[in-house]
């Protein structure tokens, strides 16, 4: 019977909150970031055209078929040979992180958009509405809406995806688990901790979500 | 817009097609049809399923852009851009002055009767919300929904829906509206409602083309009707010499099916 040994791990506590701080950090800051790529790509895509449509697709569908991990060895080790420059592993991580989640929310929001009805641009143009204003006024405000429970899901998995930023030496709470399981030799008790925490995390988040998705089905 | 001209169509018209034309890839849906309304007139635009009707309300409103001939509005040619530009009139400034009716109503499910209503002359026109809200609020009252004020589209029934958009589109002070089939999506016990306001409309004199399978209601309100068959105008006259005393053979055809 495995005898179960948390003091160890108390002794290393300061690492568990310093790698799920940074967690937390590249979690969101590749969040921000990916809001603002995913909304070029989707401008682009919906700009009617052909060329910023075929290069945002083509970025998308990049990312979209590789996995992350996959594209974080690539920015660590290969892209710097292909430019000549070396980049910092955080540079790496939040760089890939942000491309990788801006191609999916890209199509959230464009799949949102693309969702609402044709009359209702239509109707805002018979009002003498530009183009902007009906997007704006009109159509994102639905598409919002819309979009929000598979935003908030893909945000959820990008918080877990970022625990592959380990493999390049990014201090996250996954690699600190590492570091704690190699001085303590104790692996149940430094992965459980880990997974605790994401737990901790995570749990409360989708809670919320699942309450905003109800509170958004009422409304309709 | 500046300098209203008069045009050769006479010091009456406010909005004239001129040889319009408009294809969807190989198919040719108008063929050249001319219409022109003059102030105060209301125009029944009739014809069979496919005809080309709402292509071409939506070709005076530029909701559709026509592959040829033109949109003049007020005498000014209507150009390509949003905004006036070189001495051409906008799509803009037309849409500001041409009003549209939907047949599925297209109202804004986010936002309530009341906004619906003030959404145009605030956005469009930066009229101040008090303002806007009381003029709104008579608007609904003529159409009468003032009580409906704080409700939101999904809670009206269709023949409500219709009347704020109606009143909606008022809310710009058009010189002209346009109303494609707006009873045709209706429950038959929906649609008295609407017409009644539309009925109303004409008899203060507003400017409309109407696009309807009403017929006895068209042959009622409208001083001149078209009737559009595969993309042309075949016939136009007061209703007396069409609806009423079809002369011509494909008219005659398609009238007598609405006599049950
Ligand atoms: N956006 C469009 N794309 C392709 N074909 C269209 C489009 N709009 C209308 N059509 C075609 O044009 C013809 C006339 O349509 P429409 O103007 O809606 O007729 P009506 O209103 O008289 O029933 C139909 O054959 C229709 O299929
Ligand atoms: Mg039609």
């Amino acid at each position: 019977m495995y005898r179960w040994d948390f003091s160890v791990i108390w002794q290393y506590w300061d690492l568990f909150m310093y790698g799920l701080w940074l967690t937390v950090v590249y979690t969101f800051g590749s969040i921000v970031l990916g809001v603002l790529i995913g909304l070029l790509v989707c401008a682009a895509r919906l700009s009617g055209w052909m060329i910023f449509s075929l290069i945002a697709r083509t970025y998308q569908e990049i990312f979209r078929c590789t996995p992350l991990l996959v594209q974080l060895l690539w920015f660590y080790y290969a892209f710097p040979l292909l430019v000549g420059i070396s980049i910092d592993n955080r540079v790496a991580a939040m760089l890939t992180l942000s491309l990788y989640v801006g191609a999916f929310y890209a199509e959230i929001f464009r799949g949102g958009i693309l969702s609402i009805d044709r009359g209702q641009r239509e109707a805002a143009a018979a009002i003498g509405m530009s183009n902007w204003q009906a997007m704006r006024r009109i159509v994102m405000p639905q598409a919002f809406k819309r979009m929000l429970p598979a935003f908030i899901n893909q945000s959820v998995i990008q918080f877990k995806n970022t625990s592959l930023v380990s493999v390049i030496s990014v201090a996250d709470l996954a690699y600190m688990a590492a570091v704690v399981n190699g001085q303590t030799y104790r692996p149940l008790e430094s992965y459980t901790v880990m997974a605790a925490l994401y737990i901790a995390v995570l749990f409360p988040l989708t809670q919320i979500a699942d309450w905003i998705e109800r509170r958004l089905r009422v409304s309709d | 817009m500046t300098n209203v001209q008069q045009t050769a169509a006479g010091p009456q018209t406010v909005l004239e097609a001129r040889g319009i034309r408009k294809s969807f890839g190989g198919l040719e849906v108008l063929k050249g049809v001319d219409v022109t309304l003059a102030r105060g007139e209301v125009v029944g635009l009739i014809g069979p399923s496919g005809s080309g009707k709402s292509t071409l309300i939506r070709c005076l409103n530029m909701m559709e852009k026509p592959t040829g001939g033109s949109v003049i509005f007020r005498g000014h040619k209507i150009g390509k851009s949003f905004r006036d530009r070189d001495g051409t009139t906008g799509i803009g400034t037309l849409r500001r002055h041409v009003g549209m009716v939907f047949q599925h109503f297209n109202l804004f499910p986010h936002k309530t009767v009341l906004q619906n209503v003030t959404e145009g002359p605030i956005v469009v026109c930066n009229t101040p919300r008090a303002e806007a809200e009381e003029r709104a609020m008579a608007l609904l009252a003529e159409v009468g929904l003032a009580e409906k004020r704080n409700a939101y589209p999904s809670h009206l029934s269709g023949g409500q829906k219709q009347r704020v958009a109606i009143a909606r589109a008022l809310a710009m002070q058009p010189e002209v509206l346009l109303l494609d089939e707006v009873t045709s999506a209706l429950d038959p016990e929906l649609v008295g409602e609407v017409l009644n306001v539309i009925r109303r409309l004409a008899d203060d004199g507003m400017t409309m083309a109407i696009v309807t399978h009403e017929m006895a209601f068209a042959a009622d309100v409208a001083d001149r009707i078209l009737f559009l068959d595969e993309g042309r105008i075949v016939v136009e006259g007061k209703p007396d010499e069409t609806i009423r005393n079809p002369t011509n053979e494909r008219l005659a055809s398609f009238v007598s099916r609405f006599n049950h």
